[in-house]
């Protein structure tokens, strides 16, 4: 569940990567501007990134508000022309039984509006999402730019 | 009440009977709830009939600062001030609409001097109202 796919794959350039704990609403703050950094350096346009960086700090809020805190590894991996930023949330908290539920707009078990999950989900372009009740969360999401 | 411009509080500056604030740093939680409190505040000593909130430095408003500017709205009406958010970045609208947030019940104009027409305008038609009942 966590250690393998941090792993870059087979052919893939690593080209920079850093891990941000998450305790403190100052440190979502930390992941939305180290976020920006990363778009910048794929080079995606404005609203490419924030919506990447909105998409971060829902996840983090999340990670934070839900999973008791925990880290996310920010990496701009691929090729020069294929470079994109993927992000990985992962926590150690009571994890989600009802998959389907977290994913849907306005459903909450903590005091928030429900947006979190399913307005990332929207706004990146891949999502990826795995829990295990007791054990925790993985969210995985990327996003790259459409400019030439 | 003195307000220090403390580096963890949000400055609120009174022009008129409208109460203006700016928001230009990254929010960190503690400093929304501050300014809840500091606002809340300031509506009721000064009378205000107007809160400007001017974001057009925030690159991202998520859902978290999307609901505490629905709060503070929400929280302005109940003292009798209308509420407007001036200044929001294309991007970031795009953005909040498609995260699921339309921010219902808020109001919003492009610039400041747009922004306090629209609480003008809407106070003196509430006079008006008043006025004739």
């Amino acid at each position: 569940m966590r250690s393998d796919e941090r792993r870059p794959e087979e052919g893939r350039v690593e080209n920079s990567a850093e891990t941000i704990p998450i305790r403190t609403g100052a440190d979502v703050s930390r992941v939305r501007r180290s976020v920006a950094a990363a778009m910048a350096v794929i080079g995606a346009s404005r609203i490419e990134t924030t919506r990447m960086v909105t998409a971060a700090s829902e996840l983090a809020r999340n990670t934070l508000d839900y999973g008791g805190g925990g880290e996310v590894l920010i990496a701009v991996v691929g090729r020069m022309t294929r470079r994109k930023v993927e992000l990985v949330f992962t926590d150690h908290g009571p994890g989600i039984s009802d998959m389907s539920k977290a994913l849907t707009d306005g459903y909450s078990t903590g005091g928030g509006l429900g947006l979190g999950l399913s307005g990332a989900r929207r706004l990146c372009k891949e999502f990826e999402i795995r829990s295990v009740p007791g054990e925790g969360t993985v969210v995985k999401v990327a996003s790259w730019t459409e400019r030439p | 009440m003195t307000h220090f411009l403390e580096p963890n509080r949000i400055p609120i500056f009174q022009i008129g009977d409208c109460l203006l604030l700016t928001i230009q740093v990254d929010l960190e939680d503690r400093m929304i709830m501050t300014l809840k409190d500091d606002l809340a505040e300031r509506i009721a000593k000064t009378h205000a009939k107007g809160v400007l909130i001017d974001i057009s430095a925030l690159d991202v408003v998520d859902s978290f600062i999307g609901r505490m500017l629905a709060n503070i709205s929400a929280i302005a009406r109940i003292l009798d001030a209308a509420t407007v958010i001036v200044g929001m970045r294309p991007a970031v609208a795009i953005t909040l609409v498609e995260l699921g947030m339309s921010l219902q019940g808020v109001r919003t104009a492009l610039d400041v001097d747009r922004g306090m027409e629209l609480i003008r305008r809407e106070s003196s038609e509430e006079a008006e109202r008043l006025h004739e009942v």
